[in-house]
């Protein structure tokens, strides 16, 4: 691990400030995830602005009757919050159904969202990747590929987001709120936040240098049947090859957005409204514009019937 | 020839020499980093150094160290708290469970000095070979091991599998989210299943945490 400096910031401004002024600073929160890499030299900063201290681990209800769930409530907490429990069943099936306990107890919500790709390429530091290293070549396009996107990659990457908690928060229209290195706040909706990798897979979300993730919003509850289906290679502790997440009315309609499939959360909402049709409809227009590898072809097919799965689920 | 005991003393002196060694300068874990690690080339590379306090097994401990020492390389080159395992050292395994103000965490994917005025149990804290944690003994009567490796990091993750059910947090396999827990094998096993054991002793670990909890396996 490269050496770095580090601090314990008290307030998000100060913390926002800190990461402008260092540009090879980064922020430290749960840390599951970026001293992961920073052991194999994949990320190197050489700063760390410590926000544990910012006190931005509360959920609270918002005036719009939502929920405002600070940066770093553990995933651990907000999967056990009775509210979410009961009214965005979805959002604890998709924690509970990602990671181990002990990750769990330490990764945050902002670091879910700001967690990186699991690209065995990414983390081959012997490999090319424009993720890890811009403009040296993508090994996974012709390398082997199962576990890649399907859809909305590109000629620079085809990597997938692992998050299983993003892929929730997309279906319930959830908002990303930070703030800037001058204090002032903006608001991101989920499906802005996370950036396709066109010709820059180096940068992975909407948010600006410093900026820093203080809370996530979720709207006011939609009701309807709450359902998390995840096929992995085993039945714990992996990632998606497919996800879906899915909220499904009792007449029928609802919304599904999908993980493993792509390099953000993936929702099209075309797609929602052919719920009522079924899964052959909603995942011919959810991936119909699908460029699948001949390694993970089976993943359009997969999300297809896990589709079904979910939509039987809902019924009861 | 030596015995079993002779090595295991020479064994541990080894490891101390090398911890005292290494600890200013490089990392103190870079002989134990994968070969796919690019190497610690740059010795000369400035080394930033911090201060930390935190209160392990009962005992305030402050100690300096380089900032990248993980909660895990704290508690065995520091503090010579060799009971936490260092497996993957990447989060995948378990075998460096401890728990950290009631909760189990990796404390290989921690910094040490993350955890300032923390209250830290390791194995070495729950109990000891004459006075076994509950839990302990019933790894041993279950033969809820085999090489033992993987066994501090399973005992402290038990611990605090069956705090989190009376704690009422979910599992993936609880039926209803909004209902009682109901403490089944299946919900132990996915409740362990950060805590690898290449043995494959599942079968006898989940027997003795049921045990523990009060219920046959």
């Amino acid at each position: 691990m490269k050496s770095f400096s580090y601090e314990r910031a008290r307030t998000p401004a100060e913390a926002a400030a800190s990461a402008l002024r260092r540009p090879d600073a980064k922020f430290i929160a749960g840390g599951t995830n970026l001293l992961d890499l920073m052991k194999l030299e994949i990320e190197t900063p050489a700063h760390l602005v410590d926000v544990n201290g910012l006190a931005l681990d509360k959920i609270e209800a918002t005036p719009e009757g939502g929920l405002r769930i600070g940066a770093l409530l553990r995933n651990t907490d907000l999967a056990a919050d009775a509210r979410v429990r009961r009214d965005y069943a979805v959002l604890s099936r998709a924690l509970l159904a990602g990671a181990s306990g002990q990750l769990r107890n330490k990764a945050t919500t902002a670091g879910n969202l700001l967690q990186r790709t699991r690209c065995p390429y990414f983390y081959d530091t012997n490999q090319p990747c424009n993720k890890r290293r811009p403009g040296s070549g993508c090994g996974a396009i012709g390398g082997f590929s199962r576990q890649h996107a399907v859809i909305g990659a590109s000629e620079a990457c085809i990597a997938t987001h692992p998050s299983d908690m993003a892929v929730a928060m997309r279906a319930l229209d959830a908002t990303v709120e930070a703030v800037r290195p001058d204090g002032t706040q903006r608001t991101i909706p989920i499906a802005d936040f996370h950036r396709l990798p066109g010709d820059t897979p180096h940068i992975e979300t909407t948010l600006q240098p410093g900026e820093l993730i203080t809370a996530v919003t979720l709207p006011k509850p939609v009701g309807g049947a709450h359902v998390y289906r995840k096929v992995r290679d085993r039945a714990s502790y992996a990632f998606a090859l497919v996800s879906v997440a899915a909220i499904v009315q009792r007449d029928g309609t609802g919304r599904v957005a999908l993980g493993g499939v792509a390099h953000k959360p993936w929702r099209v909402e075309a797609a929602d409204a052919e719920l009522p049709r079924g899964a052959r409809a909603v995942a011919a227009q959810l991936l119909a514009n699908a460029r699948p590898t001949k390694d993970n072809a089976f993943k359009l097919a997969l999300a297809e019937r896990t589709i079904g799965a979910a939509l039987s689920e809902a019924k009861g | 020839m030596q015995g079993p005991s002779d090595f295991e003393l020479s064994r541990r002196k080894l490891l101390l020499g090398t911890a005292a060694s290494v600890a200013f300068g490089a990392a103190p874990t870079a002989y134990a980093q994968p070969s796919a690690v690019p190497a610690q080339a740059d010795v000369a590379e400035a080394v930033s150094m911090s201060k930390v306090s935190f209160n392990v097994n009962g005992s305030l401990r402050e100690i300096a160290l380089d900032t990248r020492t993980t909660l895990l390389d704290a508690l065995r080159e520091h503090l010579h708290l060799t009971g936490s395992k260092k497996g993957c050292d990447h989060g995948q395994c378990g075998a460096c469970t401890v728990i950290v103000g009631g909760r189990r965490i990796n404390s290989c994917l921690t910094l040490a000095v993350m955890h300032q005025g923390d209250s830290i149990t390791t194995i070495e804290g729950l109990g000891t070979p004459e006075h076994m944690h509950p839990m302990q003994a019933a790894f041993v009567k279950h033969d809820g091991f085999q090489c033992g490796y993987c066994t501090p990091g399973q005992i402290c993750s038990a611990v605090a599998v069956l705090d989190e059910i009376r704690a009422g947090i979910p599992s993936h396999v609880s039926a209803d989210l909004n209902a009682p827990l109901q403490l089944t094998n299946a919900e132990l096993r996915e409740r362990m299943s950060g805590n690898i054991c290449r043995c494959g002793a599942y079968s006898n670990i989940a027997e003795a945490i049921s045990e523990v909890a009060g219920r046959p396996a």
